[in-house]
């Protein structure tokens, strides 16, 4: 098992640390699994982490100028760690300056992902500064926790609103409720509310447009596609999950959407170029 | 005593006092022959600072003659007289320190513009005189360099990281953070920074070995450097006797002693023999073969609980090494579990001392006569025997 992958431009660098400091934002732990081709960030959706899953998905070329790895064996050419994401994006934001990074898998005082990175300097040596992170080696019987998780068999599919203004009012809203209302139609509205003893509040959002997933969605002319476009549907989620989502972000996506499993779950999606970030939120009763 | 500040010295004067506020909650004042000197010192007395402004520092500088005035106040109220610093740089034009004997108070007044006059009358209790040990010319490794050396080294520690180590060989600084249980480092992330010795001014290392220290004392004097953009010299000797660091300006002397790491006995044994041990030769950046870090870690697809549990491979003669000491560590452990329990059915309200200790040699109540740093005897000054870590803030 061996990994070692080199970024030698700034603004992949820079990139990949923003990619890596909004994960953080969203989870304390999580899985980086390393193929040939990708990286992956995983939160799989357990109770401890409140139901809550992740999937993040980079494209090794678009990052790294250098990407050589040898999984566990030929046939799962794979490795599986568990990360704190809040140490790699740490090790990494104190580097933008480098003139090179690389990242490798090490057996330290226990097995660590190193990021190495070389510093500029007035002197003819360069500055060498070394992170250790630890990290736990995930055995291949685990390994199917942390597989990508389905497209789920979703009523409504919309494009969210600017996020900035989507955590504008959700912030607000976290001061009155704990629970908030996600609700959106075919007809390219969404709405936001909340609703305690004291007060309702909703926030409406028109114009939003459904993306088209074809015949890629899961529905074969399912629900969908015969749904009446103005009927509403809606989950309630625990508005502190949403709101990490939207406060930790940092990726700029150029295309945010959101997929609404009636009384479910909440499916949101960010694309940016090659990254793509999946967030579920369960439904709460 | 009474002395004015004009100018870019109020500023000066104003990120001292800044920095000495990382040190302790006490500024003691102390006009001197030689300049007026402001001192503070931690509750564990593991970490003290001293700022020695000569007589050409002040646009006037006049003390009492014959009658030794020391004080010490608050130093949380003489940072309020200079809270601002960017405000204090655009708008006030003197400050004029004076000692009002009437009213027994100290009394900082800032001219700033337009005019406006802003006056603090500051109490003060009387004190002895705080001075620390120290002869910087007799430690055996010295360095100099520009304070963004150093700013740009600490920057890659955590905040919330209180000690680092920093060990020497002839021509390198390694600096990395330092975590105190075995059971942590598994899970601390670890820092190390490689220095080349022509990194800085002024090198020279006679005795290579590494040195502990607090983390959160030399960032306040950076924040003093980094504003003046004097060059910071370091001087260290081996683990338990105090670092040193120095800024020096032809009207101005800082110097900041900090307590380092000493290791009880076993330790030390380690430790020396991992002084001895040449420090891994610098990480070849940009040629290593990526076999060098192969890793016979287990993932075999047989379950158990074993599968998870890697074999060490051999390693570089460094680690290896490391891991001796490690093992030592632990075959220690049992012996001295033992000898705590003794000692809590000996006597129930003693706890065993603590592991971790800065000692804080420096400020011994015997001095040595041909000690030059001392002009005053250290009456009333309580003996300073080593701090347990529950006392450092």
């Amino acid at each position: 098992m061996k990994f070692r992958g080199k970024i030698i431009d700034v603004a992949c660098l820079n990139h990949f640390t923003r990619v890596i400091t909004t994960i953080s934002k969203l989870t304390k732990m999580c899985v980086l699994r390393l193929t040939p081709q990708n990286l992956f960030f995983v939160l799989s959706g357990k109770v401890a982490n409140g139901g809550v899953s992740m999937w993040c998905e980079l494209s090794q070329e678009n990052f790294f100028d250098e990407f050589q790895m040898e999984g566990v064996s030929p046939e799962d050419n794979e490795i599986c760690l568990e990360v704190t994401p809040e140490n790699l994006s740490r090790a990494l934001k104190t580097v933008q300056n480098a003139k090179a990074v690389k990242v490798k898998l090490t057996k330290k005082h226990c097995p660590c992902l190193t990021i190495a990175a070389e510093l500029p300097t007035l002197s003819s040596v360069s500055r060498v500064v070394t992170h250790d992170v630890p990290v736990e080696v995930i055995p291949r019987r685990l390994w199917h926790e942390f597989k990508e998780p389905s497209m789920p068999d979703f009523d409504v599919s919309i494009y969210l609103p600017p996020l900035k203004t989507m955590k504008n009012v959700i912030d607000r809203m976290k001061n009155l409720s704990n629970f908030l209302v996600v609700e959106a139609n075919l007809n390219g509205e969404m709405n936001l509310k909340i609703d305690t003893d004291l007060v309702s509040v909703s926030t409406h959002f028109k114009d939003l447009g459904n993306p088209p997933w074809g015949d890629e969605a899961s529905q074969q002319g399912g629900p969908s596609q015969s749904r009446d476009p103005d009927t509403m549907a809606q989950t309630r989620v625990d508005i502190r999950k949403l709101q990490q989502f939207l406060v930790g972000q940092q990726v700029n996506p150029s295309k945010a959407m959101c997929n609404i499993v009636h009384e479910r779950v909440v499916h949101l999606i960010l694309l940016h170029e090659d990254v793509s970030l999946q967030y579920f939120i369960p439904a709460v009763a | 005593m009474d002395c004015v500040v004009t100018g870019g010295n109020v500023k000066v004067l104003a990120k001292a006092i800044h920095s000495l506020s990382r040190i302790g909650d006490e500024l003691y004042v102390e006009p001197q022959e030689d300049g007026l000197a402001l001192r503070s010192v931690n509750s564990s007395r593991s970490a003290y600072a001293c700022f020695l402004f000569a007589p050409l520092f002040f646009s006037r500088y006049t003390i009492p003659i014959g009658l030794a005035f020391r004080c010490k106040m608050a130093i949380k109220s003489v940072q309020a007289v200079f809270r601002s610093i960017a405000t204090l740089e655009k708008t006030v034009e003197k400050c004029h320190i004076e000692l009002d004997d009437q009213k027994n108070r100290l009394t900082f007044t800032l001219h700033c513009k337009h005019g406006l006059m802003k006056t603090h009358n500051l109490s003060f209790q009387d004190s002895e005189s705080l001075q620390a040990v120290f002869d910087k010319d007799s430690y055996s490794n010295v360095f100099r360099s520009h304070p963004r050396l150093l700013v740009d080294t600490v920057v890659h520690f955590p905040p919330s990281l209180e000690e680092v180590t920093v060990s020497l060989s002839d021509d390198r600084m390694w600096v990395k953070n330092h975590v105190e249980d075995e059971t942590d480092r598994s899970k601390a992330m670890l820092t190390e920074l490689c220095l080349a010795s022509d990194e800085f001014d002024h090198f020279s290392v006679k005795v290579q070995n590494s040195v502990t220290f607090c983390l959160k004392e030399l960032r306040g004097l950076l924040v003093f450097a980094e504003s003046t953009g004097l060059p910071i010299s370091m001087y260290c000797d081996e683990p338990g006797s105090p670092v040193v660091l120095s800024v020096t300006d032809s009207v101005l002397e800082g110097n900041f002693v900090l307590a380092t790491l000493s290791d009880d006995s076993n330790l030390r044994k380690n430790n020396t023999k991992r002084a001895c041990t040449p420090p891994p030769p610098p990480d070849d950046f940009m040629n290593d073969d990526m076999d060098s870090y192969l890793i016979a870690m287990d993932t075999s697809v047989m379950p158990g609980p074993s599968a998870s549990r890697p074999p060490s491979p051999p390693l570089t003669n460094s680690t290896s090494l490391k891991q001796t000491a490690t093992a030592n560590h632990r075959t220690r452990l049992p012996s001295e579990e033992e000898e705590e329990e003794e000692e809590e059915e000996e006597a129930v309200d003693s706890s065993g001392p603590p592991n971790k200790k800065f000692c804080s040699l420096f400020f011994g109540s015997v001095l040595p006569p041909s000690s030059q740093m001392t002009t005053q005897p250290l009456t009333g000054q309580e003996v300073l025997a080593s701090d347990s870590e529950d006392d450092v803030q």
